[in-house]
């Protein structure tokens, strides 16, 4: 096993986005096959780099790669694509598949040693939860500087190769919370439509309009309104705002023309049955977010899915409840 | 999460690789001047050559956690939701 590995391909990559690429990333948003956004793992090259070229280190996931090589427009560079099965580079970095031991390995199989004079690669800094840097300088004499969070952020980087704490900083912005909505919208559909279709039969239009608020509050206006909806648990926030979503429809009931307390008691099923569906979906938004730990969500699905549960069992009781006493005739 | 600071060399990478500003430099060692955003994803220890930090690492996400509750197997992005590495793509 001595073989020493040369130089094996270098492909010529473009800082151009084009509109098959916009589309692509389109596609990726939507979850449409989720697993072929991917970038082939290797050696690329933009411009027209020396040995004295910088090395970007990416993940083979095409919004990753393609963030990276469109903000470093007019430089002359090498970009090291890790495999990470199609993963962007913080969840790689998670799973440790962007890690010290596939970085290492991807140096040597495309022999960055025979193409660079220096000895070092730039990572994106959210790579750091994989790799190891003193680790990787220990194993093969590597060195990994840690650049800024975003590659925007790169071209002012690379003037002093210092970040500010700004750049050292993830974000969740309105934009990038909206980005997420597609992929939301999608996994719940399916679920979403048939409790719709069921509900329009067995109770009408209300209940069945009532499930399609109740999710598209948990998967569209959630991540949207994130920040700006008080208390800090996600579940928490989850409950005040398919509250607000169930208003209406407990308002509809109650003023509806007919016997007075089977309106009321639709009406407080609303309140009790659509919280909890659209805080289940909050809730599953925490894994999509850029700041909650493992401990903390952990608590939290302790504390809120017990009340959440019943809250929602209740309020299918009623439901049900009015429903035999319509189809005896008994209101 | 645990910082020992007698461990710490005042190397710099904590601060450094913290996406959330947990550490920063300080004169003698690392100071950690922001426990509560602390997301745990394991970056600081991963880069801290002394190990002078202790952190449970891993993915804050209630899909993985209640998709490894009902299913049983361990906590991981692979559980159905959008970011399983599901299938894998024939040679194109």
């Amino acid at each position: 096993m001595t073989e020493t590995i040369t130089v094996t391909k270098i492909t010529p990559a473009a800082s151009l986005l084009t509109f098959n690429d916009r589309f692509d990333h389109f596609l990726a948003r939507w979850g449409y096959r989720r697993a072929y956004h991917r970038v082939e793992p290797g050696l690329y090259s933009l411009g027209k780099p020396t040995p004295e070229s910088p090395v970007f280190v990416t993940a083979n996931y095409t919004l990753s790669f393609d963030a990276l090589r469109s903000n470093l427009k007019g430089m002359d560079c090498y970009i090291l694509v890790l495999d990470t099965n199609g993963i962007n580079v913080w969840c790689a970095a998670g799973k440790g598949t962007f890690g010290t031991e596939e970085l290492m390995n991807r140096i040597k199989v495309t022999g960055l040693e025979n193409v660079v004079s220096h000895r070092k690669v730039i990572l994106p800094q959210l790579g750091a939860a994989g790799v190891s840097a003193f680790s990787l300088k220990e194993w093969c004499g590597w060195n990994v500087e840690y650049g800024p969070v975003r590659a925007v952020d790169l071209p002012e980087y690379l003037k002093t190769h210092k970040a500010t704490q700004d750049m050292r900083h993830v974000h969740f912005t309105l934009w990038d919370r909206i980005q997420l909505i597609p992929v939301e919208l999608v996994s719940a559909f399916l679920i979403m439509a048939v409790a719709a279709v069921v509900l329009f039969f067995a109770m009408g239009l209300t209940a069945s309009l009532a499930v399609i608020a109740a999710v598209l509050g948990g998967t569209v206006l959630f991540p949207m309104l994130l920040p700006y909806i008080p208390v800090r648990d996600f579940s928490a926030k989850g409950l005040i705002l398919g509250l607000i979503v169930a208003l209406p429809f407990a308002y509809f009931m109650f003023t509806k023309t007919g016997d007075l307390w089977p309106n009321t008691l639709a009406a407080l099923g609303y309140l009790l049955a659509m919280p909890p569906v659209t805080a289940y979906l909050a809730l599953n938004f925490t894994g999509c977010s850029t700041f909650t730990s493992r401990t903390g969500v952990r608590k939290e699905i302790y504390r809120y899915i017990p009340p959440m549960a019943a809250m929602f069992v209740l309020g299918i009781i009623i439901f049900a409840g009015l429903f035999i006493a319509r189809l005896m005739k008994v209101i | 999460m645990k910082f020992i600071e007698e461990e710490c060399t005042n190397c710099g990478m904590c601060s450094k690789v913290c996406p959330h500003g947990v550490f920063a430099r300080g004169e003698k060692a690392a100071v950690l001047v922001n426990k509560d955003a602390c997301m745990e994803c394991g970056a600081c220890l991963l880069n801290c050559p002394t190990v002078a930090i202790e952190v449970e690492s891993g993915v804050g996400c209630a899909a993985a956690m209640i998709h490894a509750a009902l299913r049983g197997g361990p906590e991981s992005c692979d559980g159905g939701c959008g970011c399983g590495e599901t299938e894998v793509p024939n040679a194109r």
